[in-house]
Protein backbone atom coordinates (compact mmCIF):
# COMPACT_ATOMS: atom_id res chain seq x y z
CA UNK A 1 0.00 0.00 0.00
CA UNK A 2 2.62 2.17 1.15
CA UNK A 3 4.78 1.25 -2.27
CA UNK A 4 1.66 1.73 -4.39
CA UNK A 5 1.13 5.15 -2.74
CA UNK A 6 4.92 6.60 -3.15
CA UNK A 7 4.56 5.04 -6.75
CA UNK A 8 1.28 7.13 -7.86
CA UNK A 9 3.34 9.99 -6.11
CA UNK A 10 6.34 9.57 -8.49
CA UNK A 11 4.18 9.09 -11.40
CA UNK A 12 2.70 12.13 -11.14
CA UNK A 13 5.65 14.29 -10.58
CA UNK A 14 6.84 12.68 -13.58
CA UNK A 15 3.84 13.41 -15.70
CA UNK A 16 4.06 16.84 -14.64
CA UNK A 17 7.82 17.32 -15.53
CA UNK A 18 8.11 15.99 -18.83
CA UNK A 19 6.42 17.39 -22.12
CA UNK A 20 7.09 20.22 -24.51
CA UNK A 21 8.36 22.22 -21.79
CA UNK A 22 10.50 20.60 -19.53
CA UNK A 23 10.04 21.73 -15.65
CA UNK A 24 11.78 20.59 -12.70
CA UNK A 25 10.28 18.13 -10.51
CA UNK A 26 11.45 19.90 -7.72
CA UNK A 27 9.67 23.19 -9.21
CA UNK A 28 6.72 21.66 -9.88
CA UNK A 29 6.22 20.11 -6.61
CA UNK A 30 6.82 23.55 -4.75
CA UNK A 31 4.61 25.36 -7.41
CA UNK A 32 1.83 23.16 -6.09
CA UNK A 33 3.09 23.56 -2.51
CA UNK A 34 2.91 26.62 -3.32
CA UNK A 35 -0.63 26.34 -3.89
CA UNK A 36 -1.91 25.73 -0.22
CA UNK A 37 -3.26 28.57 1.07
CA UNK A 38 -0.85 29.30 3.79
CA UNK A 39 2.17 28.21 2.50
CA UNK A 40 4.38 30.16 0.39
CA UNK A 41 7.36 28.11 -1.59
CA UNK A 42 9.46 29.88 -3.93
CA UNK A 43 9.20 27.38 -6.90
CA UNK A 44 11.76 29.09 -9.22
CA UNK A 45 8.68 28.82 -12.17
CA UNK A 46 8.68 31.23 -14.45
CA UNK A 47 5.23 32.62 -15.42
CA UNK A 48 4.24 30.69 -18.32
CA UNK A 49 5.73 27.34 -17.07
CA UNK A 50 3.65 27.50 -13.85
CA UNK A 51 1.05 28.51 -16.41
CA UNK A 52 1.41 25.26 -18.00
CA UNK A 53 1.61 23.23 -15.05
CA UNK A 54 -1.65 24.70 -13.74
CA UNK A 55 -3.55 24.62 -16.50
CA UNK A 56 -2.52 21.82 -18.85
CA UNK A 57 -0.01 19.09 -16.96
CA UNK A 58 -2.31 19.13 -13.66
CA UNK A 59 -5.36 18.61 -14.78
CA UNK A 60 -4.79 16.08 -17.47
CA UNK A 61 -1.94 14.15 -14.72
CA UNK A 62 -5.50 13.97 -12.61
CA UNK A 63 -7.49 13.31 -14.94
CA UNK A 64 -4.83 10.27 -15.63
CA UNK A 65 -4.62 9.14 -12.28
CA UNK A 66 -9.05 9.15 -11.79
CA UNK A 67 -9.70 7.50 -15.02
CA UNK A 68 -6.75 4.71 -14.54
CA UNK A 69 -7.60 4.42 -10.93
CA UNK A 70 -11.14 3.79 -11.46
CA UNK A 71 -10.59 1.75 -14.21
CA UNK A 72 -8.38 -0.55 -12.87
CA UNK A 73 -10.72 -0.72 -9.18
CA UNK A 74 -13.51 -1.69 -11.28
CA UNK A 75 -11.59 -4.11 -12.67
CA UNK A 76 -11.12 -5.66 -9.64
CA UNK A 77 -14.15 -5.41 -8.15
CA UNK A 78 -15.69 -7.09 -11.41
CA UNK A 79 -12.73 -9.64 -11.51
CA UNK A 80 -14.21 -10.35 -8.09
CA UNK A 81 -18.12 -10.28 -8.52
CA UNK A 82 -18.10 -12.96 -11.43
CA UNK A 83 -14.74 -15.05 -9.63
CA UNK A 84 -13.49 -15.08 -12.89
CA UNK A 85 -9.82 -13.61 -13.84
CA UNK A 86 -10.58 -12.31 -17.49
CA UNK A 87 -13.47 -9.59 -16.72
CA UNK A 88 -13.05 -6.32 -16.71
CA UNK A 89 -14.72 -3.18 -16.48
CA UNK A 90 -16.07 -3.23 -20.10
CA UNK A 91 -17.39 -6.82 -19.91
CA UNK A 92 -21.00 -6.04 -19.26
CA UNK A 93 -21.63 -3.85 -22.78
CA UNK A 94 -19.91 -0.32 -20.59
CA UNK A 95 -17.87 -0.16 -23.89
CA UNK A 96 -19.90 -1.15 -26.45
CA UNK A 97 -22.86 0.58 -24.73
CA UNK A 98 -20.63 3.94 -24.37
CA UNK A 99 -19.51 3.42 -28.14
CA UNK A 100 -22.47 2.96 -29.76
CA UNK A 101 -23.32 6.36 -27.50
CA UNK A 102 -20.47 8.43 -28.82
CA UNK A 103 -20.32 7.48 -32.24
CA UNK A 104 -24.40 8.34 -32.39
CA UNK A 105 -23.43 11.69 -31.31
CA UNK A 106 -20.43 11.99 -33.53
CA UNK A 107 -22.19 10.76 -36.65
CA UNK A 108 -25.47 12.86 -36.09
CA UNK A 109 -25.17 15.63 -33.81
CA UNK A 110 -23.18 19.09 -35.80
CA UNK A 111 -19.89 19.96 -34.28
CA UNK A 112 -20.73 17.43 -31.70
CA UNK A 113 -22.44 19.83 -29.50
CA UNK A 114 -25.47 21.39 -27.84
CA UNK A 115 -25.01 24.94 -27.95
CA UNK A 116 -21.35 25.06 -26.45
CA UNK A 117 -21.17 21.92 -24.26
CA UNK A 118 -20.08 18.92 -26.10
CA UNK A 119 -22.62 16.25 -25.30
CA UNK A 120 -20.40 13.28 -25.77
CA UNK A 121 -19.27 12.72 -22.78
CA UNK A 122 -22.78 12.99 -22.15
CA UNK A 123 -23.93 10.15 -24.63
CA UNK A 124 -20.60 7.61 -23.49
CA UNK A 125 -22.33 8.16 -19.89
CA UNK A 126 -25.81 7.34 -20.67
CA UNK A 127 -24.94 4.40 -22.98
CA UNK A 128 -22.19 2.59 -20.14
CA UNK A 129 -25.08 2.52 -18.12
CA UNK A 130 -27.69 1.51 -20.29
CA UNK A 131 -25.41 -1.34 -21.83
CA UNK A 132 -24.84 -2.94 -17.85
CA UNK A 133 -28.69 -2.19 -17.54
CA UNK A 134 -29.54 -3.98 -20.33
CA UNK A 135 -27.15 -7.19 -19.76
CA UNK A 136 -28.18 -6.99 -15.74
CA UNK A 137 -31.97 -6.84 -17.00
CA UNK A 138 -31.51 -10.08 -19.29
CA UNK A 139 -29.63 -11.76 -16.61
CA UNK A 140 -32.18 -11.16 -14.17
CA UNK A 141 -34.61 -12.36 -16.50
CA UNK A 142 -32.75 -15.97 -17.38
CA UNK A 143 -32.44 -15.59 -13.84
CA UNK A 144 -31.92 -20.05 -12.84
CA UNK A 145 -28.70 -21.09 -11.67
CA UNK A 146 -25.54 -19.86 -10.93
CA UNK A 147 -26.32 -15.87 -11.26
CA UNK A 148 -22.79 -14.91 -12.06
CA UNK A 149 -22.23 -17.08 -15.39
CA UNK A 150 -25.45 -16.09 -15.98
CA UNK A 151 -24.91 -12.56 -16.01
CA UNK A 152 -21.53 -12.68 -17.79
CA UNK A 153 -23.52 -14.44 -20.64
CA UNK A 154 -26.04 -11.92 -21.03
CA UNK A 155 -23.26 -9.55 -20.91
CA UNK A 156 -21.53 -10.87 -24.00
CA UNK A 157 -24.85 -10.92 -25.65
CA UNK A 158 -25.94 -7.14 -24.84
CA UNK A 159 -22.41 -6.20 -25.62
CA UNK A 160 -22.06 -8.10 -29.63
CA UNK A 161 -25.43 -6.47 -29.91
CA UNK A 162 -24.40 -3.05 -29.09
CA UNK A 163 -21.30 -3.46 -30.46
CA UNK A 164 -22.82 -4.31 -33.71
CA UNK A 165 -24.94 -1.69 -33.82
CA UNK A 166 -22.33 0.81 -33.50
CA UNK A 167 -20.71 -0.35 -36.42
CA UNK A 168 -23.72 -0.22 -38.54
CA UNK A 169 -23.57 3.55 -37.74
CA UNK A 170 -20.28 3.78 -38.30
CA UNK A 171 -20.18 2.36 -41.67
CA UNK A 172 -23.10 4.53 -42.78
CA UNK A 173 -21.42 7.61 -41.63
CA UNK A 174 -17.59 6.95 -43.45
CA UNK A 175 -16.86 10.69 -42.97
CA UNK A 176 -16.58 10.86 -39.23
CA UNK A 177 -15.19 7.30 -39.17
CA UNK A 178 -11.75 9.70 -37.51
CA UNK A 179 -13.43 11.02 -34.82
CA UNK A 180 -15.07 7.84 -33.95
CA UNK A 181 -11.99 5.96 -34.06
CA UNK A 182 -10.01 8.62 -32.46
CA UNK A 183 -12.44 8.41 -29.59
CA UNK A 184 -12.77 4.87 -29.27
CA UNK A 185 -9.07 4.53 -28.82
CA UNK A 186 -9.10 7.02 -25.82
CA UNK A 187 -7.74 10.10 -25.01
CA UNK A 188 -6.97 12.51 -22.42
CA UNK A 189 -5.83 15.22 -24.80
CA UNK A 190 -9.13 17.16 -24.50
CA UNK A 191 -8.18 17.23 -20.76
CA UNK A 192 -8.81 20.35 -18.73
CA UNK A 193 -10.45 20.99 -14.97
CA UNK A 194 -14.23 21.25 -16.16
CA UNK A 195 -13.49 17.54 -17.37
CA UNK A 196 -11.82 16.79 -14.47
CA UNK A 197 -14.45 18.18 -12.26
CA UNK A 198 -17.30 15.74 -14.04
CA UNK A 199 -15.36 13.05 -13.83
CA UNK A 200 -14.86 13.17 -10.09
CA UNK A 201 -17.87 13.38 -8.03
CA UNK A 202 -19.03 9.95 -9.80
CA UNK A 203 -15.06 8.59 -9.34
CA UNK A 204 -15.89 9.42 -5.63
CA UNK A 205 -18.71 8.07 -4.91
CA UNK A 206 -17.56 4.83 -6.74
CA UNK A 207 -14.67 4.65 -5.13
CA UNK A 208 -15.80 4.56 -1.67
CA UNK A 209 -18.60 2.29 -2.07
CA UNK A 210 -16.54 -0.26 -4.12
CA UNK A 211 -13.35 -0.12 -1.12
CA UNK A 212 -15.85 -0.86 1.63
CA UNK A 213 -16.49 -4.32 0.04
CA UNK A 214 -13.36 -5.73 -0.01
CA UNK A 215 -14.11 -8.56 2.84
CA UNK A 216 -17.71 -8.81 0.51
CA UNK A 217 -15.74 -9.90 -2.29
CA UNK A 218 -13.75 -12.04 -0.52
CA UNK A 219 -16.39 -14.15 1.19
CA UNK A 220 -18.28 -14.55 -1.97
CA UNK A 221 -14.76 -15.95 -4.03
CA UNK A 222 -15.77 -18.99 -2.37
CA UNK A 223 -18.92 -19.36 -4.29
CA UNK A 224 -22.70 -18.31 -4.04
CA UNK A 225 -23.81 -21.52 -2.02
CA UNK A 226 -20.96 -21.13 0.53
CA UNK A 227 -21.58 -17.11 0.83
CA UNK A 228 -24.28 -17.94 1.95
CA UNK A 229 -23.69 -20.35 4.43
CA UNK A 230 -21.69 -17.64 5.53
CA UNK A 231 -24.75 -15.62 6.10
CA UNK A 232 -24.15 -12.89 3.37
CA UNK A 233 -26.70 -12.41 0.48
CA UNK A 234 -24.54 -12.93 -2.56
CA UNK A 235 -27.37 -11.38 -5.04
CA UNK A 236 -27.56 -8.16 -2.92
CA UNK A 237 -23.58 -7.77 -2.75
CA UNK A 238 -23.11 -8.12 -6.37
CA UNK A 239 -25.87 -5.83 -7.19
CA UNK A 240 -23.96 -3.37 -5.41
CA UNK A 241 -20.54 -4.24 -6.44
CA UNK A 242 -21.99 -3.99 -10.17
CA UNK A 243 -23.62 -0.83 -10.12
CA UNK A 244 -21.12 1.02 -8.11
CA UNK A 245 -18.36 -0.09 -10.32
CA UNK A 246 -20.33 0.37 -13.32
CA UNK A 247 -20.86 4.17 -12.44
CA UNK A 248 -16.89 4.62 -11.63
CA UNK A 249 -16.66 3.38 -15.50
CA UNK A 250 -19.22 5.28 -17.37
CA UNK A 251 -17.76 8.26 -15.57
CA UNK A 252 -13.95 7.51 -16.67
CA UNK A 253 -15.42 6.23 -20.09
CA UNK A 254 -16.96 9.50 -20.65
CA UNK A 255 -14.42 11.83 -19.85
CA UNK A 256 -11.11 9.58 -21.86
CA UNK A 257 -12.91 7.42 -24.38
CA UNK A 258 -12.21 3.24 -24.20
CA UNK A 259 -8.81 3.02 -22.59
CA UNK A 260 -8.59 -0.58 -22.60
CA UNK A 261 -6.26 -3.38 -20.60
CA UNK A 262 -6.11 -1.07 -17.21
CA UNK A 263 -8.87 -2.62 -15.89
CA UNK A 264 -8.08 -6.32 -16.69
CA UNK A 265 -3.93 -5.89 -15.98
CA UNK A 266 -3.44 -3.94 -13.27
CA UNK A 267 -5.51 -5.56 -10.49
CA UNK A 268 -3.35 -9.13 -11.79
CA UNK A 269 0.05 -7.03 -11.20
CA UNK A 270 -1.61 -6.05 -7.71
CA UNK A 271 -2.45 -9.54 -7.11
CA UNK A 272 0.94 -10.89 -7.72
CA UNK A 273 2.39 -8.12 -5.65
CA UNK A 274 0.62 -7.75 -2.70
CA UNK A 275 -1.61 -11.11 -2.07
CA UNK A 276 -5.21 -12.18 -3.44
CA UNK A 277 -7.30 -10.53 -0.14
CA UNK A 278 -9.77 -8.20 -1.89
CA UNK A 279 -9.16 -6.29 1.19
CA UNK A 280 -5.84 -5.65 -0.51
CA UNK A 281 -6.59 -5.82 -4.26
CA UNK A 282 -8.76 -2.67 -4.16
CA UNK A 283 -7.10 -0.03 -2.97
CA UNK A 284 -4.05 -0.75 -4.74
CA UNK A 285 -5.45 -1.55 -7.84
CA UNK A 286 -6.75 2.15 -7.11
CA UNK A 287 -3.53 3.62 -6.71
CA UNK A 288 -1.39 1.13 -9.06
CA UNK A 289 -4.21 2.07 -11.95
CA UNK A 290 -3.70 5.54 -11.64
CA UNK A 291 0.20 5.48 -11.61
CA UNK A 292 0.09 3.44 -14.53
CA UNK A 293 -2.23 5.45 -16.20
CA UNK A 294 -0.49 8.87 -15.86
CA UNK A 295 3.53 6.63 -17.19
CA UNK A 296 1.22 5.98 -20.11
CA UNK A 297 -0.37 8.72 -20.87
CA UNK A 298 3.43 10.20 -20.30
CA UNK A 299 5.11 7.87 -23.23
CA UNK A 300 1.84 8.49 -25.32
CA UNK A 301 2.36 12.18 -25.27
CA UNK A 302 6.28 12.02 -25.55
CA UNK A 303 7.33 9.42 -27.79
CA UNK A 304 6.37 10.79 -30.75
CA UNK A 305 6.44 14.43 -29.76
CA UNK A 306 4.69 16.77 -30.65
CA UNK A 307 2.26 14.43 -32.33
CA UNK A 308 0.36 11.70 -29.81
CA UNK A 309 -0.09 8.44 -29.74
CA UNK A 310 -3.61 6.76 -28.70
CA UNK A 311 -3.38 6.43 -25.00
CA UNK A 312 -5.39 2.99 -25.50
CA UNK A 313 -2.60 2.10 -28.14
CA UNK A 314 0.33 2.41 -25.65
CA UNK A 315 -2.13 0.37 -22.74
CA UNK A 316 -2.94 -2.09 -25.25
CA UNK A 317 0.80 -2.75 -26.05
CA UNK A 318 1.90 -3.05 -22.54
CA UNK A 319 -1.48 -4.78 -21.72
CA UNK A 320 -1.72 -7.62 -24.69
CA UNK A 321 1.61 -8.94 -24.53
CA UNK A 322 1.06 -9.38 -20.33
CA UNK A 323 -2.89 -10.62 -21.22
CA UNK A 324 -0.36 -13.72 -23.01
CA UNK A 325 1.38 -14.32 -20.38
CA UNK A 326 -1.14 -14.41 -18.23
CA UNK A 327 -3.49 -17.10 -19.90
CA UNK A 328 -0.28 -18.99 -20.47
CA UNK A 329 0.64 -19.10 -16.59
CA UNK A 330 -2.85 -19.15 -15.73
CA UNK A 331 -3.79 -22.72 -18.10
CA UNK A 332 -0.66 -24.44 -16.26
CA UNK A 333 -1.93 -24.00 -12.76
CA UNK A 334 -4.95 -25.10 -12.51
CA UNK B 1 -31.61 -34.54 25.17
CA UNK B 2 -32.91 -31.69 23.03
CA UNK B 3 -33.86 -32.11 19.27
CA UNK B 4 -30.97 -30.35 17.27
CA UNK B 5 -32.89 -30.88 14.14
CA UNK B 6 -36.26 -31.57 13.38
CA UNK B 7 -37.85 -31.97 9.63
CA UNK B 8 -41.51 -32.12 8.82
CA UNK B 9 -43.17 -32.97 5.49
CA UNK B 10 -39.91 -31.46 2.94
CA UNK B 11 -39.74 -31.22 -0.04
CA UNK B 12 -38.20 -29.86 -3.21
CA UNK B 13 -39.35 -29.18 -6.35
CA UNK B 14 -36.19 -28.33 -8.63
CA UNK B 15 -37.03 -27.42 -12.40
CA UNK B 16 -40.57 -28.59 -12.54
CA UNK B 17 -39.21 -32.11 -11.46
CA UNK B 18 -40.12 -32.99 -7.36
CA UNK B 19 -36.49 -34.19 -6.27
CA UNK B 20 -37.13 -34.51 -2.52
CA UNK B 21 -40.85 -35.21 -0.92
CA UNK B 22 -42.01 -35.89 2.69
CA UNK B 23 -38.98 -36.35 4.59
CA UNK B 24 -39.48 -36.37 8.38
CA UNK B 25 -36.32 -36.34 10.44
CA UNK B 26 -35.73 -35.85 14.14
CA UNK B 27 -31.62 -35.54 15.30
CA UNK B 28 -30.60 -35.16 18.71
CA UNK B 29 -28.17 -32.91 19.55
CA UNK B 30 -24.71 -34.46 19.50
CA UNK B 31 -25.59 -37.47 16.92
CA UNK B 32 -24.42 -37.79 13.89
CA UNK B 33 -26.62 -38.88 10.86
CA UNK B 34 -25.02 -40.05 6.89
CA UNK B 35 -27.49 -39.82 4.46
CA UNK B 36 -26.97 -42.38 1.76
CA UNK B 37 -28.70 -43.21 -1.33
CA UNK B 38 -28.10 -44.07 -4.62
CA UNK B 39 -26.97 -41.52 -7.54
CA UNK B 40 -29.49 -38.77 -8.00
CA UNK B 41 -31.31 -39.84 -4.87
CA UNK B 42 -31.46 -36.10 -3.22
CA UNK B 43 -29.25 -36.45 -0.96
CA UNK B 44 -27.22 -33.41 -2.05
CA UNK B 45 -30.83 -31.43 -1.97
CA UNK B 46 -31.32 -32.60 1.05
CA UNK B 47 -28.83 -30.98 2.92
CA UNK B 48 -28.90 -27.96 0.40
CA UNK B 49 -32.24 -27.92 1.87
CA UNK B 50 -31.44 -28.14 5.33
CA UNK B 51 -29.15 -25.22 5.39
CA UNK B 52 -31.54 -23.16 3.63
CA UNK B 53 -29.55 -22.94 -0.25
CA UNK B 54 -32.82 -24.39 -2.02
CA UNK B 55 -36.51 -23.31 -1.08
CA UNK B 56 -38.92 -26.15 0.17
CA UNK B 57 -41.68 -26.36 1.17
CA UNK B 58 -42.29 -27.85 4.97
CA UNK B 59 -40.93 -27.12 7.64
CA UNK B 60 -36.97 -27.37 9.20
CA UNK B 61 -36.12 -26.63 12.83
CA UNK B 62 -32.69 -25.82 13.71
CA UNK B 63 -31.79 -25.76 17.51
CA UNK B 64 -35.00 -25.00 18.41
CA UNK B 65 -36.16 -22.28 15.99
CA UNK B 66 -37.81 -21.92 12.73
CA UNK B 67 -35.01 -22.03 9.96
CA UNK B 68 -36.99 -20.09 7.41
CA UNK B 69 -37.39 -17.25 10.30
CA UNK B 70 -33.68 -17.43 11.06
CA UNK B 71 -31.76 -14.16 9.56
CA UNK B 72 -28.92 -15.53 7.14
CA UNK B 73 -26.22 -14.27 9.58
CA UNK B 74 -27.92 -15.98 12.73
CA UNK B 75 -28.21 -19.40 10.90
CA UNK B 76 -24.60 -18.84 9.73
CA UNK B 77 -23.91 -19.07 13.75
CA UNK B 78 -25.48 -22.07 13.79
CA UNK B 79 -24.98 -24.57 10.56
CA UNK B 80 -21.52 -24.75 9.16
CA UNK B 81 -22.05 -25.76 5.40
CA UNK B 82 -18.99 -27.64 3.07
CA UNK B 83 -20.33 -28.74 -0.26
CA UNK B 84 -19.32 -32.12 -1.84
CA UNK B 85 -17.21 -29.61 -4.44
CA UNK B 86 -15.43 -26.47 -2.35
CA UNK B 87 -14.65 -23.65 -4.20
CA UNK B 88 -11.48 -22.48 -2.78
CA UNK B 89 -9.84 -19.11 -4.24
CA UNK B 90 -6.42 -19.90 -5.20
CA UNK B 91 -4.98 -16.60 -4.11
CA UNK B 92 -6.04 -16.57 -0.63
CA UNK B 93 -3.53 -17.71 2.44
CA UNK B 94 -4.99 -20.61 4.53
CA UNK B 95 -5.11 -18.25 7.38
CA UNK B 96 -7.45 -15.66 5.25
CA UNK B 97 -9.56 -18.62 4.11
CA UNK B 98 -10.14 -20.04 7.67
CA UNK B 99 -11.18 -16.44 8.40
CA UNK B 100 -13.77 -16.25 6.23
CA UNK B 101 -15.70 -18.36 8.88
CA UNK B 102 -15.74 -15.71 11.00
CA UNK B 103 -18.16 -13.62 8.74
CA UNK B 104 -21.52 -14.07 10.48
CA UNK B 105 -20.29 -12.59 13.37
CA UNK B 106 -18.48 -9.03 12.23
CA UNK B 107 -19.90 -6.56 9.62
CA UNK B 108 -18.71 -6.71 6.24
CA UNK B 109 -17.13 -3.83 6.99
CA UNK B 110 -15.13 -4.17 9.79
CA UNK B 111 -11.10 -5.77 9.67
CA UNK B 112 -11.05 -9.07 11.41
CA UNK B 113 -11.22 -8.42 15.48
CA UNK B 114 -8.67 -10.10 17.90
CA UNK B 115 -11.41 -12.47 19.20
CA UNK B 116 -11.60 -13.84 15.28
CA UNK B 117 -8.22 -14.43 14.88
CA UNK B 118 -7.51 -16.21 18.10
CA UNK B 119 -10.08 -18.37 17.23
CA UNK B 120 -8.88 -18.64 14.01
CA UNK B 121 -5.12 -19.58 15.51
CA UNK B 122 -6.84 -22.44 18.06
CA UNK B 123 -9.05 -24.25 14.67
CA UNK B 124 -5.54 -24.18 12.45
CA UNK B 125 -4.12 -25.46 15.66
CA UNK B 126 -6.59 -28.18 16.11
CA UNK B 127 -6.92 -29.06 12.65
CA UNK B 128 -2.73 -30.02 12.65
CA UNK B 129 -2.82 -26.93 9.86
CA UNK B 130 -0.49 -25.06 12.24
CA UNK B 131 2.75 -25.00 9.65
CA UNK B 132 0.58 -24.28 6.73
CA UNK B 133 -1.35 -21.10 8.31
CA UNK B 134 0.43 -19.12 5.44
CA UNK B 135 0.53 -21.14 2.51
CA UNK B 136 -1.69 -20.13 -0.89
CA UNK B 137 -4.78 -22.83 -0.92
CA UNK B 138 -3.76 -24.25 -4.03
CA UNK B 139 -0.44 -25.15 -2.66
CA UNK B 140 -2.24 -27.79 -0.09
CA UNK B 141 -2.88 -31.36 -1.04
CA UNK B 142 -6.47 -33.17 -0.92
CA UNK B 143 -6.48 -33.97 2.59
CA UNK B 144 -4.82 -30.74 3.73
CA UNK B 145 -7.91 -28.56 1.35
CA UNK B 146 -10.62 -30.87 3.20
CA UNK B 147 -9.17 -29.73 6.17
CA UNK B 148 -9.08 -26.16 5.71
CA UNK B 149 -12.73 -26.64 4.15
CA UNK B 150 -13.73 -27.92 7.75
CA UNK B 151 -11.50 -25.37 9.88
CA UNK B 152 -13.23 -22.35 8.10
CA UNK B 153 -16.75 -24.23 8.86
CA UNK B 154 -15.51 -24.33 12.58
CA UNK B 155 -14.69 -21.28 12.71
CA UNK B 156 -18.04 -20.27 12.57
CA UNK B 157 -18.27 -22.10 15.74
CA UNK B 158 -21.88 -23.62 14.65
CA UNK B 159 -23.78 -26.33 16.61
CA UNK B 160 -24.11 -28.38 13.54
CA UNK B 161 -21.89 -29.32 10.48
CA UNK B 162 -23.52 -30.37 6.95
CA UNK B 163 -21.00 -31.96 5.43
CA UNK B 164 -21.68 -33.15 1.76
CA UNK B 165 -19.47 -35.87 0.62
CA UNK B 166 -16.51 -34.44 2.72
CA UNK B 167 -14.67 -37.77 1.40
CA UNK B 168 -15.33 -38.13 -2.12
CA UNK B 169 -11.65 -36.78 -2.97
CA UNK B 170 -9.91 -38.04 -0.57
CA UNK B 171 -7.86 -41.89 -0.61
CA UNK B 172 -8.99 -44.32 2.42
CA UNK B 173 -6.25 -43.06 4.70
CA UNK B 174 -7.58 -39.55 4.01
CA UNK B 175 -11.03 -40.60 4.44
CA UNK B 176 -10.61 -41.84 7.65
CA UNK B 177 -8.55 -39.56 8.83
CA UNK B 178 -10.87 -36.47 7.97
CA UNK B 179 -13.59 -38.37 9.44
CA UNK B 180 -12.11 -39.35 12.55
CA UNK B 181 -11.55 -35.59 12.89
CA UNK B 182 -15.10 -35.00 12.83
CA UNK B 183 -16.00 -37.39 15.05
CA UNK B 184 -13.24 -36.16 17.70
CA UNK B 185 -14.88 -32.79 17.05
CA UNK B 186 -18.82 -34.10 17.22
CA UNK B 187 -17.64 -35.64 20.68
CA UNK B 188 -15.44 -32.62 22.24
CA UNK B 189 -18.12 -29.83 21.36
CA UNK B 190 -21.25 -31.55 21.43
CA UNK B 191 -21.59 -30.94 17.39
CA UNK B 192 -24.60 -32.43 15.67
CA UNK B 193 -23.30 -33.89 12.51
CA UNK B 194 -25.51 -34.38 8.95
CA UNK B 195 -23.43 -35.68 6.22
CA UNK B 196 -24.18 -37.24 2.82
CA UNK B 197 -21.45 -40.50 2.11
CA UNK B 198 -21.31 -42.55 -0.75
CA UNK B 199 -19.41 -45.06 1.26
CA UNK B 200 -21.86 -47.35 2.82
CA UNK B 201 -19.35 -49.10 5.03
CA UNK B 202 -17.77 -45.75 6.19
CA UNK B 203 -21.17 -44.16 7.01
CA UNK B 204 -22.51 -47.38 8.61
CA UNK B 205 -18.70 -47.36 10.80
CA UNK B 206 -19.35 -43.34 11.80
CA UNK B 207 -22.54 -42.24 11.70
CA UNK B 208 -24.96 -43.51 14.57
CA UNK B 209 -27.52 -43.55 12.48
CA UNK B 210 -28.57 -43.80 8.66
CA UNK B 211 -31.44 -41.67 6.53
CA UNK B 212 -31.88 -44.34 3.27
CA UNK B 213 -33.00 -42.03 0.05
CA UNK B 214 -34.38 -42.99 -3.10
CA UNK B 215 -36.03 -41.52 -5.65
CA UNK B 216 -36.32 -38.36 -3.14
CA UNK B 217 -38.04 -40.25 -0.59
CA UNK B 218 -36.63 -41.65 2.66
CA UNK B 219 -36.99 -45.82 2.12
CA UNK B 220 -35.37 -46.27 6.10
CA UNK B 221 -33.73 -44.53 8.98
CA UNK B 222 -32.18 -46.09 11.99
CA UNK B 223 -28.94 -47.55 13.50
CA UNK B 224 -26.43 -48.69 10.13
CA UNK B 225 -27.63 -52.35 11.09
CA UNK B 226 -31.08 -51.68 10.59
CA UNK B 227 -30.85 -49.66 7.45
CA UNK B 228 -28.04 -51.29 5.53
CA UNK B 229 -29.74 -55.11 4.48
CA UNK B 230 -28.58 -57.08 1.33
CA UNK B 231 -32.26 -56.79 -0.07
CA UNK B 232 -32.43 -52.78 0.59
CA UNK B 233 -29.14 -52.83 -1.40
CA UNK B 234 -30.30 -55.04 -4.15
CA UNK B 235 -33.77 -53.05 -4.18
CA UNK B 236 -32.34 -49.62 -4.14
CA UNK B 237 -28.80 -49.61 -5.06
CA UNK B 238 -29.76 -52.54 -7.77
CA UNK B 239 -26.35 -53.72 -6.09
CA UNK B 240 -25.36 -57.56 -5.17
CA UNK B 241 -23.98 -57.08 -1.69
CA UNK B 242 -23.56 -58.63 1.23
CA UNK B 243 -23.37 -57.02 5.05
CA UNK B 244 -21.25 -58.50 8.50
CA UNK B 245 -21.52 -56.51 11.50
CA UNK B 246 -19.21 -57.32 14.27
CA UNK B 247 -17.24 -55.38 17.40
CA UNK B 248 -15.44 -53.26 14.70
CA UNK B 249 -18.39 -51.72 13.00
CA UNK B 250 -20.49 -52.95 9.93
CA UNK B 251 -19.33 -53.78 6.56
CA UNK B 252 -20.69 -53.56 3.12
CA UNK B 253 -19.04 -55.72 0.30
CA UNK B 254 -19.66 -55.93 -2.58
CA UNK B 255 -19.86 -59.39 -4.57
CA UNK B 256 -19.14 -60.43 -7.94
CA UNK B 257 -21.21 -63.38 -8.58
CA UNK B 258 -19.32 -65.19 -11.39
CA UNK B 259 -20.68 -66.76 -14.56
CA UNK B 260 -20.11 -70.81 -13.95
CA UNK B 261 -17.42 -72.32 -15.75
CA UNK B 262 -18.39 -74.58 -18.43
Amino acid sequence: MVAATALLGAAVLAGLSVGAVGLPPLGAAAALLDRIPGVSIHSGLSPVETQVLLQLRLPRVLLAALVGGMLALAGAAYQGVFRNPLADPYLLGAAAGAGLGATLVIAYVPGNSVGPVSVVPLAAFVGALTGVGLAYGLGALAGQGDGAATLLLAGVAVASFLAAAQTAVQQANAESLRDVYSWLLGQLGAASWPTVGLMLPYAAVSAICLLTTGRGLDVLSVGDDEATSLGIRPQRLRLLVLVAASLGTAAAVAVSGLIGFVGLVVPHIVRRLAGGSYRTVLPVSLLGGGAFLVLADLVARTVLSPAELPIGVVTAFVGAPFFAILLRVGSGRS
Amino acid sequence: MTAAIEVAGLGVTLGGARVLDGVDLTLDSGSWLAVVGPNGAGKSTLLRALTGLVRHDGTVTLGGRHAGSLRPRDRARLAGYAPQAPVLPAALSVTEYVLLGRTPYRSLLSAPRAEDRTVTAGVLERLDLGPFRDRPLHTLSGGERQRAVLARALAQQPRMLFLDEPTSALDLGHAQQVLELVDRLRREDGLTVVSTLHDLTLAGQYADTLLMLAGGAVVATGSPADVLTPERLARHYGATAEVTSGPEGIRVYPVRRRPSPS
